[in-house]
C-alpha cells in the first residue's frame, strides 16, 4: 500500500487520477481504526488532510468557506465559532480533544455516517460542498451530498476542498444525545439553523443519512412571529412531535428505534425552546 | 517504502516492511520509543497520546508513514536533564499512578491541558483529559496531580 504526500492539490489530484480507488487520508481518524483492525486493507492511500488548499477557512461576504482539513479543534475557535455557532457546537461534542485536533470536516464528510456530528450540522446549514478532479471542480448540493450510509455523490477521482456555507443570522443549536458525555457517537442529534423567515431541522443517527425535518420546519416559519422571534407556548411540542415523525430510525446495538424517536421528539423540541422565547 | 521520521527532534529512517503501521507501532516496535501505549488502537484509551506539530493526538491513528516532515513529541522528551518534568513529580506525589498503564499517555495530555489552561477547573480537567482512560485510580489523584502542578507552577512564576 504505498502512501503518497503529495505537496499541492494539483499534484493530489493527478495522484487521484493515475490511481482509480485510492484512498484519501485525513486525519486519519476514521480510517486508521479500520486499518488497525484489520477491516480495512487500501492500495493505494493519498494523503490530503495537510494540504495548504484545504487548510484554514476564509470568510466571503455572508457566507463561510471551510477547508475539507479544518479540523473540529479548529471550528470551536472564534472567530469562526460565533460565525457558525451549530458547527462549534457539533464539534463540540465529538470525541475526545485528542479526536478533535486531528478530525477533520472533510473526513466527516468523506466517511458519511449517518451518526456523523459534521455532516448532521453541515445539512442543516445548507450551502455547498466542493469537490475536484483532474477534470475540474464541481459545487455540489451539501443538503444531497451524502445519498446513503457511508455513501456520497463524491466520484472516486474527486477529492472534497471546501464546504461554503452561511454566516449565522439567527438562533443555532446542537443537540446529540449519547451513553455519556464524551466520546460517544451519537444514539440520535439534531441541528437547528434558524434564518429570517426560515428554519432547518437536521437530524443524524436516526436514517441511512442525516434526515431534514422538512414538515417541522415548515410548521415552524409559520408558528414564529419572525418580528420578535417569539413562538406560543406549545409550538414546541408540535414541532418535536413532527421532527420524530420525519425520523426514520432503526434499532440497533447503540439503541432502539423507539428510543431514538422519543430522543429526537425531545431535542428538537429543546432545540426549538432555545431559540423561540414564548 | 523508506521514511524519514523527525521524534522528540532526532530524524530516523524507518525501514519499513508495511505501510499500514500506525505511529504507534513504529515509535515502540521499530524505533525503541515504548514510552506511548497500545492498548485499544482505535483512540478511545489515549494511552497511545503524543503531540503531532504540537496538537494532542492518538498515535495510533497517525498513519506513520504520512507523517514523514512533521514533529512528533513522545513522553520521553517530557523530562529534562534535571530530572522528572513538574506534571510527572506531581503525579507521583499525588499517588496518581496506580498500574501505570495510562501515565504516559496523560502525562503528555496534561502538559498540553496546562500549557492551554495554566489553573483548569475541575470541569474543564475533565473535559480537556476525557480522551484519557484509567481503570484504576477513579481519577480522583489524577486530578489532584493537575491541581498540585498548576499551584506549584504559579506559585514558581
Ligand atoms: C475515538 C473516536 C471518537 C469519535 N467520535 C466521533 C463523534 O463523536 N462524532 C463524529 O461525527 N465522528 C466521530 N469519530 C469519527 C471521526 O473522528 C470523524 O468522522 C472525523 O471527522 C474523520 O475525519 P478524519 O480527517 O480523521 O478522516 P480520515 O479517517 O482521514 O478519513 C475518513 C474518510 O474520509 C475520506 N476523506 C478524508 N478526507 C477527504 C477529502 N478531502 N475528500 C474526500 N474524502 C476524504 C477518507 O478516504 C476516508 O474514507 C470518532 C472517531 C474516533 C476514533
Ligand atoms: S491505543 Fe491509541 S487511543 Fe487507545
Ligand atoms: S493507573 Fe492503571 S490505568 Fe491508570
Amino acid at each position: 500500500m504505498p502512501v503518497l504526500v503529495p505537496e499541492t492539490l494539483e499534484e493530489a489530484c493527478a495522484a487521484l487520477a493515475a490511481r482509480p480507488g485510492a484512498t484519501l487520508l485525513a486525519g486519519g481518524t476514521d480510517l486508521m481504526v479500520g486499518i488497525n483492525a484489520g477491516r480495512t486493507r487500501p492500495d493505494d492511500v493519498v494523503m490530503v488532510g495537510r494540504l495548504a488548499e484545504l487548510r484554514g477557512w476564509v470568510r466571503d461576504g455572508d457566507h463561510v468557506v471551510l477547508g475539507a482539513g479544518v479540523t473540529y479543534t479548529e471550528c470551536m475557535a472564534e472567530p469562526l465559532a460565533s460565525l457558525s455557532p451549530v458547527l462549534a457546537q457539533a464539534a463540540r461534542s465529538v470525541g475526545s480533544p485528542q479526536i478533535r485536533n486531528a478530525g477533520t470536516l472533510g473526513g466527516n464528510l468523506g466517511t458519511a455516517s449517518p451518526a456523523g456530528d459534521g455532516v448532521t450540522a453541515l445539512v442543516a446549514l445548507g450551502g455547498t460542498v466542493r469537490v475536484r478532479s483532474t477534470e475540474g471542480e464541481r459545487d455540489l448540493d451539501l443538503a444531497t451530498f451524502v445519498t446513503g450510509p457511508r455513501r456520497t455523490e463524491r466520484r472516486p477521482d474527486e477529492l472534497i476542498v471546501s464546504v461554503r456555507v452561511p454566516v449565522a443570522d439567527g438562533p443555532q443549536e446542537f443537540l446529540k444525545l449519547g451513553t455519556r458525555n464524551a466520546m460517544v457517537i451519537a444514539v440520535a442529534s439534531v441541528a437547528l439553523v434558524v434564518e429570517p423567515g426560515a428554519v432547518r431541522l437536521a437530524m443524524g443517527s436516526v436514517g441511512p443519512g442525516p434526515v431534514r425535518a422538512t414538515e417541522a420546519e415548515a410548521f415552524a416559519a409559520s408558528v414564529v412571529d419572525w418580528t420578535t422571534g417569539t413562538a406560543a407556548a406549545g409550538a414546541a411540542d408540535e414541532f418535536g412531535a413532527l421532527a420524530a415523525a420525519a425520523s426514520r430510525p432503526i434499532d440497533d446495538h447503540r439503541s432502539s428505534a423507539a428510543y431514538r424517536r422519543r430522543a429526537i421528539e425531545i431535542l428538537a423540541k429543546r432545540a426549538f425552546l432555545r431559540s423561540f422565547s414564548s | 517504502m523508506n521514511y524519514k521520521l523527525s521524534v522528540n527532534g532526532t530524524d530516523h529512517t524507518v525501514e519499513s516492511t508495511w505501510e499500514g503501521e500506525s505511529l504507534l507501532y513504529v515509535l515502540r516496535e521499530r524505533l525503541g520509543l515504548p514510552g506511548a501505549k497500545g492498548a485499544c488502537e482505535q483512540g478511545e484509551c489515549g494511552s497511545c497520546s503524543v503531540l503531532l506539530d504540537g496538537d494532542l493526538v492518538c498515535s495510533c491513528l497517525v498513519l506513520a508513514a504520512a507523517a514523514e516532515g512533521r514533529d512528533v513529541r513522545t513522553v520521553e522528551a517530557v523530562a529534562g536533564p534535571e530530572g522528572l518534568s513538574d506534571v510527572q513529580q506531581a503525579f507521583l506525589d499525588a499517588g496518581a499512578v496506580q498500574c501505570g498503564f495510562c501515565t504516559p499517555g496523560l502525562i503528555v495530555a496534561v502538559h498540553d491541558l496546562l500549557e492551554r489552561h495554566p489553573q483548569p477547573d475541575d470541569l474543564t480537567m475533565r473535559e480537556e483529559l476525557a480522551g484519557n482512560l484509567c481503570r484504576c485510580t477513579g481519577y480522583g489523584r489524577i486530578m489532584e496531580a493537575v491541581r498540585m502542578a498548576a499551584d506549584r507552577r504559579a506559585a514558581s512564576a
